[in-house]
C-alpha cells in the first residue's frame, strides 16, 4: 500500500501490493528495464578489464601443472624470470600471510601449492610483466620436473578407495530397507550425471590497486565480496580492514565466482603489495576453464520400491560426486542434493547416502542449483523408469507421489512442506499445454516415421529458498538520501547480471515513493557494506531487498516523525504518495522538499539496514529440521525429436509456468526463467566436459565446449509467470526466488528425448539415458533399446544394455 | 612473369568510423581486439574466448563494394589482425549512437525487449544485429539464428535476442541518406589506397606482406617460400592468441582481388583461393542442396565473413568441412609456384596428417568443382555435438548415381574417420555395380570398418564414429530409395511435423 505510513510500518513484512502502484514510475511489480541496459548495448557499462589502468599496471599469467597428481622435484624459473618485461615471479614461498583461500576454511586451496600437484592445470607459479602478452610468453619458459604419484580421475575410482574431501553424510526417514523387502515392484539402477562449466562470459579477473599502509583495494568480478577480502587479508597477514573490494558487475557468474574468484584476487593482492604496482590477473578463456572448479558430476545408485499405482513405497539412493582436489563448498553442494533428491515428492521410507569424493582433478563448486539439479535429475528418470514398468504415462506416476497438503507432506529431512502448490500448477500447465492430446499426436507420428522419433515429457519443480547453512542467510544495506531528494542505495549483493539491482532499487523507490531514476545503484563494496554472504542460493533479492527496505524504513520514519512534529499532526498523518508527502490536511511536500527540511533540521538522512531470515533452523547431527524458508515451484513440458539413425535432436516446444510468488519484475523474472531452462538444457544435453587419460580437461574453450546457440532455444517457447503465484511466508513484497529454480525445469528436456528414445522399444525397453545426452549417448541408448527388443523376455520391462 | 609491383607502403591506412588513420609501427599479428582495448581504450568491444566462438568481439569491417557503395560484415575481433584492416572501415559498438546520443534502433531494441542480462555478449551481439538491420532487417526465425549463430549468450536464453532482431527491423536499401552515406565512404576509401602501393611491413618483430594480385603474391612466395599464407585468419589467428607464436613472414591473400571471384565455366566451378564461405555459399548452394546446406553450418556468420574454402583446404585438417564434400564431388585445385600451376585431385592433395601436396612457395590458387552430371544424387552430413557453429565429429558426404536400381557411379568421403579428408574406397566399391538394396547396404557398411580406423577425442568416441558413419549410409539409402520418409531435423529438408 502506497500510504503504509498512515499506519504503523510493518517493518517484517511490505504485504501483498497486487499490482504498480499508479503515478509511480518504477516501483515493484512494474517491468522495469536492467538499470545497466542502455550502457551494455553502447559497450558503456565498465567491467573490471575495461577499468582505465593507472600507469604502471602490471598484468599477471598464471603457470600450469602438467601432471594431475605429484611432488614438484624442481622448479627453475630463472628463464621466467629473465624474459622481457618480467617484474617479478611468485610461488608459493612468496605467500605473505596463510596459503590457502578455501571458503569453509578446511585449508586445502592454496594459492600455489607447496610442493604437491593436485590436478592437471593447477597454477604452480605465477608471472608478473608489464604487459600481459609478456607474462603470457614468459610462463611457458618455466623448468619444472615432478615425481609423478598416483593419480585418481574418476568419482568411480576415488569411490572404491574411499578417497573423500569431507566425511560422508546420511539423511533418513523410516525404514527404507524394510518397505523396499515389502515392496511389490522394484527397480535398481545406476545414473552417471556429468558436470558443466559456468561460461561466464565474462572470465575470471581482479584488479588490485595498492593503497597506503600495505592495503590494497581490489576490484573483482566476484559473487563474494566479503570472502574475497577475509581470504585475501589471510593471504597477505593483514586484517580483513586492509583489504577493500568492490565489485560494480559481473559478466555473468552462476555460481562459479562464489568462491573461484579468490586465488585470482590472491595473486592480483600479493603483487600489487609487493611491488607497489597495480597488478591484474585475468584469465584467458582456456585457463579459466582448465583452473576453475565446474558443477559436480555424479553416479547415482538406487533402488526403489513402488505399488500398482507407481507410488513409491521405499527408496535407497547413494550418491558419489567428484569434488575435485579439494572441499570447496562440496559438502554444502552435496547436501543440497539430498536435500532434492524428493523433488516434488513424498518418498515415505528412504536413506539417501552421499560421498564427497576426492580426485585429482580441479575442485569442483558452486553453480546454479547447487547439487539440487543432480539430485532432481536422478528422482525424474526413476519415476520414468517406474512409469515404464508399469505401463502408466509417466505424468501419472508424477502426480500419484506428488507431496499432499495435509498428509504425505513430510520431507525425508523432516521438514513439512506447507506451500504445496503442485497440484494446482499441474491443472494450469496442463490445461494450456496439451500434454495429453500431443502424447497422442506423438504416438501417431512415430508409427509412421522410422528415423525421426518424438518425445514428450512434463516435469515439476519444488526447490527449497534459503542458504542450508544458516548463518549465511543474513543481508545488510546502506542508504543515504542527499539534500536534493537523491538517494544513494547499496547493498551486500552483487550484480551478475540477474537485475538484482533494479529489483532492490524498486523495493526502495517503492517504499520512499519516488521514482526509480532517482536512485542511483551503487557497486557493491565491503566497506560500505559488511560481513555480506554470497549473492548465491537465489537469495539476493529476499535478502538484500529485506535490507535495503529495512534502511530506506528508518530514514522514513524519521522523516514522518520530524514531518509530524513539524507541522503538528499525529505521525499517521504524514503519508508517502507517489513524489510527495501528505502531511495530515496542514500541506503537502515535495519528497526533495521534505528532505530539505529534515537536513537543516539536523536529521540523518543515511541509515543501514539489515535482514535475517525467520524460521529456519538444521540439525546436520539428527538430519533434520527446516532448512528452507520457503519451496519455489514450476513445471516445464518439453516435447523433443531425435534423429535415431544419428544421435542428434532438437527440441521443438517448450511451455513453462512458473511460480515467482507476486513478482517483484515480471519482465526480470521472465529472463531468469528463460534464461535458466536453455541453461539447464544445455547442461543435460550438449555441454560434456571430457578429460584425457592423463587427467587433461580437452573441453576447454568454446570451440570444444558446446553451450547452447541462438539456435537450440525452441522455435515454439511458451513461458507463464503463474498466474496464481503466492508466497505464504512474508517474503519482500511475497515475491520468490527465481535465480536457480527453473534451471531445473530443463529435466523435462532430457526426459523428452528418453521418452523419444523409448517410442524405438515401444516403450517396452527402459532406455538408460545418462547426462549430457550428446549425439552419441542417445545414440547409444537408441542402439540399446533396440537391442532390449531383440533380447526382451515378456515378463518385465527389460533395460537397455542390462 | 610478371614483376610484381614495387611499389610499397608500410602504413595501414583504414577508417575507425568516420575517422581516417594510418598506423605504423604495429605488430603485423596484433589483433584488430586488442588494438581496440589496449592502444585506443576502446572497451566496448569484449573478449570472451580469444578463438572467434563466443562472438563478444564482433566488429563490422566495411569495404567498397566495386560497385560504387558498400558491403559490410561482421568478423571476430579477437583473430583479426591489424593490418587486415588495410582499405576497409571498421565500426563498433561505439559508433553506433547517434551523434545527440541517442540510441541506435537495434541498441534501442534491446533494451527494451531486456535483450540483455550481464552485458558483456551483448556488444557482439548488438554489431551482429547491427549487420541485420544494415542488410535490410530481418523477420525469419532462420536467418535470424544464422546471424547470431556465432554470439553465445550465457544468461538470456536468446529469446529476448531473436525478438529484438525482429523489432529493430533494418535500413531500406534504396534509403537515399543511407546510400550517399554508403558511397561517400567507399570514395574515401577507394581514394585512401589508391595507387599507393602494396602494404609491407617489415618491422624487427615481423613482416607482413598484402599483395594486390596473384601475380604479386607468386613471386613473394618464391622470395619467403617459408612465409605463412594467410586468408581469413579463423585458424592462424589462434596460433597467436592461444599457441603465442610469432609468424614471420605473413602473406596475406584477402587483397588479392583476381583470387576473390567464383567463375561458372564449362559445368564447373572455380573458386578463388581468397573467396570466403560466404562469397561461395550461394554458387556452392546451386551445385546441390546439401553443400548450401553444409557451408551455412561451417562456424558461424562472422567466421564465414572471413573464412575461405581455399584455407579450409590449404590447413589439411582432417576435420574441416568442405574437403569431404568437395572430395566427393570430384573436386580439383590448382596449385601455383612462380609461373608454374599444375592440378590435382582434391583428394589426392592431403597426404596424410599434418602434411600436404603443396611444396614451399607453392599456394592454392583456386578450386574447380564440377557439377555433378544429371542423375548423380548428392547428400552431406555434419554431425556434430551442437547443429550451430561447432566442429564436426563426423561428416559425409555421397555422390551417388543409381540407374534402374543399380548403383552406377558412388564416391563417398568423410572427414573425422581419419588423419586426412579421404574417400572410403573399399565401400564405393562394395556398392558400385551392385543393386541398391538392404544387401548392398550392409556390404558397403561393414566395408567402412576396413576403409576407417577413426580414434576417440572430445568430440566423439571411434565407436561412435563408425556407428554414426555406417548409419549415414542407411541415411543416404532411405533419403535416395524412399524419399516420403522424413530424415532430417534441420536443413533445408528438415522434418515438418
Amino acid at each position: 500500500m502506497s500510504d503504509n505510513a498512515s499506519k504503523a510500518i510493518d517493518t517484517k513484512d511490505p504485504g501483498e501490493l497486487l499490482a504498480p502502484t499508479p503515478g509511480l514510475s518504477g516501483g515493484v511489480r512494474s517491468a522495469s528495464k536492467h538499470d545497466s541496459g542502455p550502457k551494455h548495448v553502447a559497450g558503456e557499462a565498465v567491467y573490471v578489464d575495461d577499468i582505465l589502468e593507472p600507469f604502471g599496471t602490471l598484468h599477471l599469467a598464471p603457470g600450469a601443472a602438467t601432471i594431475a597428481h605429484g611432488r614438484i622435484t624442481k622448479m627453475d624459473l630463472s628463464k621466467v624470470r629473465s624474459a622481457p618485461g618480467v617484474v617479478c615471479v611468485l610461488t608459493a614461498d612468496d605467500v605473505p600471510g596463510v596459503n590457502d583461500v578455501s571458503p569453509a576454511h578446511t585449508h586445502d586451496d592454496p594459492v600455489l601449492p607447496d610442493g604437491i600437484v593436485q590436478f592437471y592445470g593447477q597454477p604452480v607459479f605465477c608471472v608478473a610483466a608489464e604487459t600481459r602478452e609478456q607474462a603470457r610468453n614468459a610462463v611457458r619458459l618455466a623448468e619444472i620436473e615432478y615425481e609423478e604419484l598416483p593419480a585418481i580421475l574418476s568419482v568411480k575410482e576415488a569411490l572404491e578407495k574411499q578417497q573423500f574431501v569431507a566425511p560422508p553424510h546420511v539423511i533418513a526417514q523410516g525404514d527404507a530397507k524394510s518397505a523396499l523387502a515389502r515392496a511389490k515392484h522394484r527397480r535398481s539402477g545406476v545414473m552417471e550425471i556429468g558436470g558443466q562449466d559456468h561460461f561466464y562470459l565474462e572470465g575470471q579477473i581482479t584488479f588490485a590497486i595498492p593503497q597506503e599502509d600495505g592495503d590494497v583495494l581490489l576490484h573483482c568480478s566476484t559473487q563474494h565480496p566479503s570472502e574475497v577480502q577475509h581470504n585475501i587479508a589471510n593471504v597477505l597477514g593483514r586484517p580483513a580492514n586492509a583489504v577493500t573490494v568492490e565489485v560494480r558487475r559481473m559478466g555473468g557468474g552462476f555460481g562459479g565466482k562464489e568462491t573461484q574468484a579468490s586465488q585470482w584476487a590472491a595473486l592480483a593482492a600479493i603483487v600489487a603489495v609487493k611491488t607497489g604496482r597495480p597488478a591484474k590477473m585475468r584469465l584467458d578463456r582456456d585457463d579459466d576453464m582448465v583452473m576453475t572448479g565446474k558443477r559436480h558430476d555424479f553416479i547415482v545408485e538406487y533402488d526403489v520400491g513402488f505399488d500398482d499405482d507407481g507410488r513409491i513405497c521405499g527408496l535407497d539412493i547413494q550418491y558419489a560426486a567428484n569434488c575435485g582436489f579439494s572441499a570447496d563448498l562440496s559438502a554444502a553442494i552435496c547436501d543440497r542434493a539430498m536435500f532434492h533428491t524428493d523433488n516434488a515428492y513424498f518418498l515415505g521410507d528412504v536413506e539417501i547416502r552421499s560421498y564427497r569424493c576426492k580426485t585429482n582433478l580441479v575442485s569442483n563448486t558452486a553453480f546454479r542449483g547447487f547439487g539440487g539439479p543432480q539430485g532432481m535429475v536422478a528422482i525424474e528418470r526413476i519415476i520414468d523408469e517406474i512409469a515404464m514398468m508399469i505401463g502408466r504415462d509417466p505424468l501419472d506416476v508424477r502426480i500419484a507421489n506428488y507431496y499432499g497438503t495435509t498428509d504425505r507432506n513430510t520431507t525425508p529431512y523432516h521438514m513439512t512442506v506447507e506451500d504445496n502448490v503442485l497440484s494446482e500448477l499441474t491443472d494450469d500447465i496442463l490445461a494450456s499445454c496439451d500434454y495429453r492430446k500431443r502424447r497422442k499426436e506423438i504416438d501417431a507420428f512415430n508409427a509412421q516415421s522410422p528415423v525421426i522419433k518424438r518425445g514428450i515429457s512434463i516435469t515439476p519443480v519444488k526447490f527449497g529458498i534459503s542458504f542450508t547453512t544458516t548463518f549465511l542467510n543474513q543481508a545488510g544495506a546502506l542508504v543515504h538520501i542527499y539534500q536534493d531528494g537523491s538517494v544513494h542505495l547499496n547493498h551486500g549483493g552483487t550484480e551478475m547480471g540477474q537485475g538484482l539491482f533494479i529489483k532492490v532499487a524498486q523495493v526502495v523507490a517503492e517504499e520512499f515513493q519516488i521514482d526509480l531514476d532517482r536512485i542511483k545503484i551503487t557497486a557493491t563494496n565491503t566497506g560500505k557494506v559488511p560481513n555480506t554472504s554470497a549473492t548465491a542460493a537465489s537469495s539476493g533479492a529476499d535478502m538484500n531487498g529485506m535490507a535495503a527496505r529495512d534502511a530506506a524504513i528508518t530514514i522514513k520514519s524519521r522523516l514522518i516523525a520530524f514531518a509530524a512534529e513539524k507541522y503538528g499532526v499525529a505521525e499517521a498523518a504524514v503519508r508517502f504518495v507517489p513524489d510527495r508527502v501528505i502531511v495530515g490536511d496542514v500541506t503537502e511536500l515535495e519528497f526533495a522538499d521534505l528532505v530539505k527540511q529534515a537536513y537543516l533540521a539536523r536529521v540523518s538522512l543515511s541509515a543501514t539496514g539489515y535482514y535475517a531470515t525467520p524460521k529456519i533452523h538444521y540439525d546436520r547431527e539428527t538430519a533434520s529440521g527446516r532448512p528452507f524458508y520457503y519451496f519455489a515451484y514450476g513445471m516445464a513440458c518439453s516435447e523433443v525429436m531425435i534423429d535415431t539413425l544419428t544421435g542428434e535432436y532438437k527440441v521443438t516446444r517448450v511451455d513453462i509456468s512458473h511460480d515467482v510468488g507476486r513478482s517483484l519484475n515480471p519482465a526480470i523474472d521472465r529472463g531468469q526463467i528463460e534464461g535458466g531452462f536453455i541453461q539447464g538444457m544445455g547442461w543435460l544435453t550438449s555441454e560434456e566436459l571430457w578429460w584425457d587419460d592423463a587427467g587433461r580437461l580437452r573441453t576447454h574453450a568454446p570451440s570444444t565446449y558446446k553451450i547452447p546457440a541462438c539456435s537450440d532455444r525452441p522455435d515454439d517457447f511458451r513461458l507463464e509467470l503463474w498466474s496464481s503465484g503466492r508466497n505464504v511466508e512474508k517474503t519482500i513484497h511475497r515475491s520468490k526466488a527465481v535465480g536457480e529454480p527453473p534451471l531445473m525445469l530443463a529435466i523435462s528436456v532430457h526426459r523428452a528425448i528418453a521418452d523419444a528414445i523409448a517410442s524405438v522399444g515401444n516403450y517396452k525397453v527402459i532406455p538408460m539415458l545418462d547426462a549430457p545426452a550428446t549425439p552419441e549417448a542417445v545414440l547409444n541408448a537408441v542402439a540399446n533399446v533396440a537391442k532390449g527388443m531383440i533380447a526382451q523376455s515378456h515378463d518385465a520391462v527389460p533395460a537397455a544394455g542390462e | 612473369m610478371t614483376k610484381p609491383a614495387l611499389d610499397k607502403r608500410d602504413d595501414i591506412r583504414f577508417l575507425f568510423g568516420n575517422e581516417e588513420r594510418s598506423l605504423r609501427d604495429i605488430d603485423p599479428q596484433m589483433t584488430v581486439l586488442n588494438w581496440l582495448r589496449l592502444n585506443e581504450r576502446k572497451t566496448g568491444t569484449k573478449e570472451g574466448c580469444a578463438e572467434g566462438d563466443c562472438g563478444a568481439c564482433t566488429v563490422i569491417l566495411g569495404e567498397p563494394d566495386g560497385m560504387g557503395s558498400m558491403r559490410y560484415r561482421t568478423v571476430n575481433a579477437c583473430i583479426q589482425f591489424m593490418p587486415t584492416l588495410d582499405g576497409k572501415q571498421l565500426l563498433t559498438v561505439e559508433h553506433l549512437k547517434s551523434d545527440d546520443g541517442s540510441l541506435h534502433p537495434v541498441q534501442q531494441a534491446m533494451v527494451e525487449t531486456h535483450g540483455s542480462q550481464c552485458g558483456f555478449c551483448t556488444p557482439g551481439f548488438v554489431m551482429s544485429l547491427y549487420q541485420l538491420w544494415l542488410d535490410g532487417g530481418e523477420d525469419d526465425r532462420g536467418a535470424i539464428n544464422d546471424a547470431l549463430a556465432g554470439n553465445l549468450c550465457r544468461c538470456t536464453g536468446y529469446g529476448p535476442i531473436i525478438e529484438a532482431a525482429r523489432k529493430a527491423g533494418g535500413i531500406s536499401a534504396t534509403d537515399p541518406v543511407e546510400q550517399k552515406r554508403r558511397s561517400d565512404i567507399a570514395t574515401r576509401l577507394t581514394a585512401m589506397i589508391e595507387g599507393a602501393g602494396m602494404l609491407a611491413l617489415e618491422m624487427p618483430v615481423g613482416r607482413y606482406f598484402a599483395p594486390r594480385s596473384s601475380d604479386e603474391l607468386a613471386a613473394l612466395l618464391v622470395a619467403h617460400p617459408d612465409a605463412t599464407v594467410l586468408a581469413g585468419g579463423t585458424d592462424v589467428g589462434l596460433w597467436v592468441t592461444k599457441m603465442l607464436k610469432r609468424i614471420d613472414p605473413i602473406i596475406y591473400i584477402g587483397d588479392v582481388a583476381d583470387l576473390k571471384s567464383v567463375r561458372e565455366k564449362d559445368g564447373a566451378l572455380t573458386i578463388g583461393a581468397g573467396v570466403t564461405y560466404s562469397d561461395a555459399h550461394a554458387a556452392l548452394g546451386m551445385i546441390a542442396g546439401d553443400v548450401g546446406e553444409l557451408v551455412r553450418r561451417i562456424g558461424s556468420r562472422q567466421i564465414r565473413n572471413a573464412g575461405t574454402v581455399g584455407g579450409n583446404i590449404a590447413n589439411g585438417s582432417p576435420i574441416g568441412d568442405t574437403p569431404p564434400a568437395l572430395i566427393a564431388l570430384g573436386a580439383r585445385i590448382v596449385l601455383r609456384m612462380g609461373d608454374i600451376r599444375r592440378e590435382v585431385a582434391l583428394e589426392d592433395f592431403f597426404i596424410t596428417y599434418g602434411k600436404q601436396d603443396r611444396a614451399k612457395g607453392e599456394f592454392v590458387e583456386s578450386i574447380i568443382v564440377p557439377k555433378p552430371d544429371a542423375g548423380v544424387q548428392f547428400k552431406a552430413y555434419k554431425i556434430s555435438k551442437r547443429f550451430d557453429q561447432d566442429i564436426t565429429a563426423v561428416l559425409a558426404a555421397f555422390a551417388i548415381w543409381v540407374d534402374s536400381g543399380k548403383v552406377v557411379e558412388f564416391r563417398a568421403a568423410f572427414g573425422g574417420m581419419a588423419g586426412t579428408p579421404m574417400r572410403a574406397k573399399k565401400c564405393e566399391a562394395a556398392l558400385i555395380g551392385k543393386d541398391w538394396n538392404e544387401a548392398s547396404l550392409n556390404a558397403a557398411q561393414l566395408a567402412l570398418t576396413r576403409d576407417f580406423a577413426p580414434m576417440s577425442d572430445m568430440r566423439a568416441s571411434k565407436e561412435y564414429r563408425m556407428l554414426v558413419a555406417q548409419n549415414l549410409l542407411t541415411k543416404l539409402f532411405i533419403e535416395t530409395t524412399a524419399p516420403e520418409i522424413a530424415t532430417r531435423l534441420v536443413g533445408r529438408e528438415a522434418a515438418h511435423v
